[in-house]
């Protein structure tokens, strides 16, 4: 049951461990790059099938971000789309038999939630410098800054435990089902599985992106009001 | 053994009874929001839009104090820390 679950160790050396979590999303990575520009090569003005259904989900996509960010659309849509795509993907693929999610490892979520960590700052400096950001952390009174801090920290680490725990619990459910009731009867608990891996990445990026958004915009709301 | 009775025991007491409990809050509270909005919706539904996005982003918030009970219990069940005092 354990080995099914939690992720396997592949190949090891010394401390370091790659775990099969990691070779498949470090794979999916490799594999939506491959797609992405292989499908973008040869792009026509009267689109087929499968361009018409790819430019469906980038503009819904980009539509998402657009209506929440409408001023910063262009630095921030490659980073929220980029997460949306690689966790479609990794949400997804637990799907197909003989290969378990990547995102049930509370690592690979500890990593996509410290990249979204790094990223408030990074959008937030980029667009109000050092100085405009880092006084958000003192406003409206310099003693709320441990709250402010405590709060971005809490916040990522729910980001990351609630995808790992979706995730995981998903799995988890699916196998206890087998073990109670036997053969095809999970089918059901796997079609669930196919809406929360939707779900899940939504809220995922949407979460980044509202964090993100709260950073860039903290800082224009003071900036209007001067 | 008898320490491995009692460890058994009480993390089964403990895993079943907290996840019963700590899903208690988080569904009360989720079924507030859903029917909050369903009520906003109602009044007004050209900002349907905008309202399913706050409760999504609301729901996953809420949602996550109940996958924190989940981690928990996980931990009790698969990798006890206090284990390694009985053992």
């Amino acid at each position: 049951m354990e080995t099914d679950l939690f992720p396997r160790v592949l190949w090891q050396a010394g401390p370091i461990q790659i775990t099969d979590t990691l070779a498949l999303s470090v794979a999916l990575t490799v594999l939506l790059w491959l797609a992405g520009w292989s499908l973008t090569r040869h792009l026509q003005l009267e689109p087929g099938p499968l361009q018409t259904a790819l430019e469906g989900i980038v503009l819904a996509m980009e539509n998402a971000v657009r209506d929440l960010l409408p001023q910063h659309f262009d630095e921030v849509a490659p980073f929220i789309m980029g997460l949306w795509w690689f966790l479609l993907a990794a949400n997804l693929i637990g799907l197909i038999p003989g290969l378990e999610s990547p995102t049930r490892d509370l690592s690979i979520t500890s990593a996509l939630a410290f990249l979204v960590f790094l990223s408030v700052p990074w959008f937030g400096i980029r667009s109000h410098g050092l100085k405009g950001y880092l006084s958000h952390y003192v406003k409206p009174f310099p003693f709320l800054l441990p709250f402010h801090i405590v709060g971005e920290i809490t916040r990522t680490v729910a980001l990351a435990v609630r995808l790992f725990g979706n995730m995981m619990s998903l799995g988890l459910v699916a196998l206890i089902f087998l073990l109670l009731a036997g053969f095809l009867v999970p089918v059901p608990i796997l079609m669930l599985h196919g809406v929360e891996a939707l779900v899940q990445a939504y809220i995922f990026g949407m979460l980044a992106l509202v964090y993100i958004a709260g950073g860039i915009q903290s800082q224009s709301r003071r900036k209007s009001k001067r | 053994m008898h320490d491995m009775t009692w460890i058994v025991l009480g993390s089964t007491v403990a895993a079943a009874l907290g996840i019963g409990i700590g899903v208690l809050g988080p569904g009360i509270g989720m079924g507030r929001a859903i029917a909050q909005a369903l009520d906003a919706i109602a009044r007004q539904p050209e900002a349907e839009k905008i309202l399913m996005r706050t409760l999504f982003i609301g729901l996953a918030m809420i949602e996550s104090l109940a996958i924190y009970c989940l981690v928990i219990i996980l931990i009790i069940l698969f990798r006890n820390p206090l284990l390694q005092y009985v053992l």
